[in-house]
């Protein structure tokens, strides 16, 4: 193509600084350059009907982040200088920092590594150049976030070794072990994963809750970065959309291929999302809106929709579906009681929801939470008053999938666990759900290999065979400050010194404490 | 089906029982006391009795439950691996029948949890 206009309208520029950057090779073979595109059976019949979303083009892309960035970084600074941090609600609110900071961020990173690889293994210049864009995106946005958190760090505890501890702490395989399974995938089944199950379907109950939860308790750091993140997370959406549709449409031979996908990572994100639920329910002292609400919102309404839409092409909504729609019911309690009782063993710290918090659960929950939840929190609201908070001094049985520990109950019968066995070449591998396990039997050779954090303590991998060992020297966990419980911890006594309330009035068992931090 | 890869994909379970130095993991799950989140993983020799593994081990992980004092689990009602199962406490675990990743289920009729919640 010839230019013959100096200033080139938007389409032109996006024609010669993405499509004409690519061309046909006539000495190696597309195979030897593209290794990676066809072995997952998905076919691709004609690149060039990739609609680019965005026509965005480098130089276009880099002016518009360099602006937002800068706009970021001087309210961090504003932040910072104006000890930001004491404006926050309650510290407790912290806590969720912390999940974020070493469950979410470092997912980021995993985010720009898989785009920047599976962008490499698409002959379509169109995706590929897509796929860049959002590898950046992805790299920059573990950047703000650590930069984000980093004055909190100066103030509390538990944010000191995220990338370290990512790797090693039992619950953060959870969030590994999902980018981990998507990354080592072929490149249609990442972008399914990633682009179409995560960013797409399920992202607004990540960071609409994360973000409204840090506005309402004052958390101007995180919510300028949730701003600034925004407007490239409703790009990865669109993305995400097209993806799906666009490999759907190329050939009905991979449709059946795109809902095994679907399946597995609608239940791996679902999953996955039980953190999410138990910050929203649990560790914001000003509440957004309950887990169950924004579920049925984000998923059961915006996911219904989308189904719908995609019903042309043969897809029909997520396996398991209805599943996951009742324990939205459960689910945040759940995970709640297992971080309470696996304090010891978390950067983070946990506590008994107060009265009024109770009561809102109640309302919340109303078919639920007095039944199931609220005699197991009374009964250890009150051990920890007379002294005995309970701890759990045991090593929970874990998901060979998803790799949480076996907490989830079954659809019909809240008082039971939902688990599931089966036995592979011998060897026998438990799971959370059908859900899960139905992944497995897809590809155990894959799920075999898992790296289960309690099993590998007990192979003695970790540092140490008793849990003290193991999280002091294998997680980098300071013992007495990043974790326990929250009531008397360092971090209450700092936020009551900050509010100028005492905080020799107590420590570990005080009520008086209690009463304070309300 | 089977995991589609680039190559010949074939690879040592992470957890076989030989990676756990002549010990093997079990897991005790107490039905209607979901105070404890999950079922238990413990570690047991296969050559403990059953009587030792009862007082040692499952004793000592569900003792903080109150229902614990009250509980007989020797007339429990016993599964393994989701089949009945009666345990005979001078058993070995192997003759037992108890293997590497097995799972005891143990269940106390009459006692539901705190206030009767299942908890
Ligand atoms: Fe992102
Ligand atoms: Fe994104
Ligand atoms: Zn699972």
């Amino acid at each position: 193509m010839a230019i013959k206009n100096k200033k080139l309208n938007l389409k032109d520029k996006y024609q010669y600084l993405t499509r004409d950057m690519a061309w046909e090779p006539t000495y190696q073979k597309k195979k030897d350059i593209f290794p990676d595109e066809d072995f997952e059976g998905i076919k691709i019949t004609d690149w060039s009907q990739w609609e680019d979303p965005f026509r965005l083009t480098m130089d276009a892309y880099w002016k518009y982040q360099a602006e937002k960035e800068k706009k970021l970084y001087a309210i961090f600074d504003a932040f910072a200088q104006n000890n930001g941090h004491q404006n926050i609600s309650d510290a407790r609110y912290v806590n969720a920092l912390k999940l974020f900071l070493t469950g979410v961020s470092p997912l980021e990173h995993a985010a720009f590594q898989g785009y920047a690889r599976v962008g490499r293994q698409f002959s379509g210049a169109g995706a590929r150049v897509a796929c860049q864009m959002q590898a950046i995106d992805e790299l920059r946005h573990s950047q703000t976030q650590q930069h984000a958190m980093s004055h909190y760090n100066k103030h509390f505890n538990g944010l000191h070794d995220a990338a370290h501890m990512h790797d090693r702490v039992w619950f953060l395989s959870v969030p590994k072990s999902f980018f981990d399974d998507a990354r080592s995938a072929g490149p249609f089944e990442f972008l399914t994963a990633i682009s179409f199950s995560f960013e797409y379907v399920l992202t607004n109950l990540l960071f609409v809750p994360f973000m409204s939860g840090a506005a309402y308790n004052g958390d101007m750091a995180t919510v300028t970065f949730g701003f600034s993140a925004q407007s490239d997370e409703a790009r990865h959406m669109t993305l995400g959309l097209e993806v799906i549709k666009f490999i759907l449409e190329q050939h009905e031979d991979n449709v059946p291929i795109v809902q095994r996908w679907i399946d597995k990572w609608f239940w791996r994100g679902f999953r996955l999302l039980s953190l999410v639920g138990m910050m929203m329910d649990y560790m914001l002292p000003n509440k957004v809106m309950s887990w169950a609400e924004a579920w049925e919102v984000y998923y059961e309404q915006n996911g219904g929709a989308l189904f719908k839409d995609l019903e042309r092409y043969g897809i029909r909504p997520p396996k398991y579906q209805d599943i996951a729609n009742d324990a939205k019911h459960h689910v945040s309690h759940q995970a709640w009681s297992t971080f309470y009782q696996y304090s010891h063993a978390t950067n983070f710290h946990t506590w008994m929801p107060e009265k009024e918090e109770m009561d809102w659960l109640s309302q919340k929950y109303p078919d639920t939470f007095d039944r199931y939840y609220r005699p197991r929190f009374e009964h250890w609201a009150k051990e920890h008053a007379e002294g005995r908070r309970f701890y759990n001094n045991t090593l929970p049985q874990l998901c060979q999938v998803c790799q949480i520990p076996t907490i989830f109950t079954e659809k019909d019968d809240p008082t039971m666990l939902s688990h599931r066995q089966i036995v592979h070449e011998g060897e026998r591998f438990h799971f959370c759900s059908d859900g899960c396990c139905d992944i497995f039997k897809n590809e155990p050779e894959k799920y075999v290999q898992a790296w289960l954090p309690v099993h590998q303590i007990y192979q003695g991998n970790c540092e140490g065979s008793d849990v003290e060992t193991v999280v002091s020297k294998y997680y980098h966990i300071n013992i007495g400050e990043d974790n326990f419980e929250y009531i008397g911890s360092p971090d209450h006594k700092r936020w009551l010194s900050i509010k100028g309330k005492s905080s020799d009035a107590k420590d570990a068992k005080g009520e008086s404490a209690d009463q304070d931090a309300a | 089906m089977s995991v589609n890869a680039l190559y010949d994909y074939k690879f040592e379970s992470r957890d076989k029982v030989e990676n756990f130095h002549g010990m093997q993991v079990l897991y005790i799950y107490w039905p209607h006391h979901l105070m404890f989140c999950s079922p238990v993983a413990v570690m047991v020799s296969p050559d403990m009795t059953f009587g030792d593994f009862l007082e040692q081990v499952l004793k000592p992980a569900f003792a903080s439950h109150p229902d614990s004092a009250k509980a007989d689990f020797v007339k429990a009602e016993w599964k393994l691996n989701d089949e009945p199962f009666t345990p005979v406490m001078s058993a070995t675990m192997k003759d037992s029948g108890i293997d590497h990743k097995s799972m005891l289920t143990v269940t106390t009729p009459g006692l539901d949890g705190i206030s009767g919640s299942g908890s």
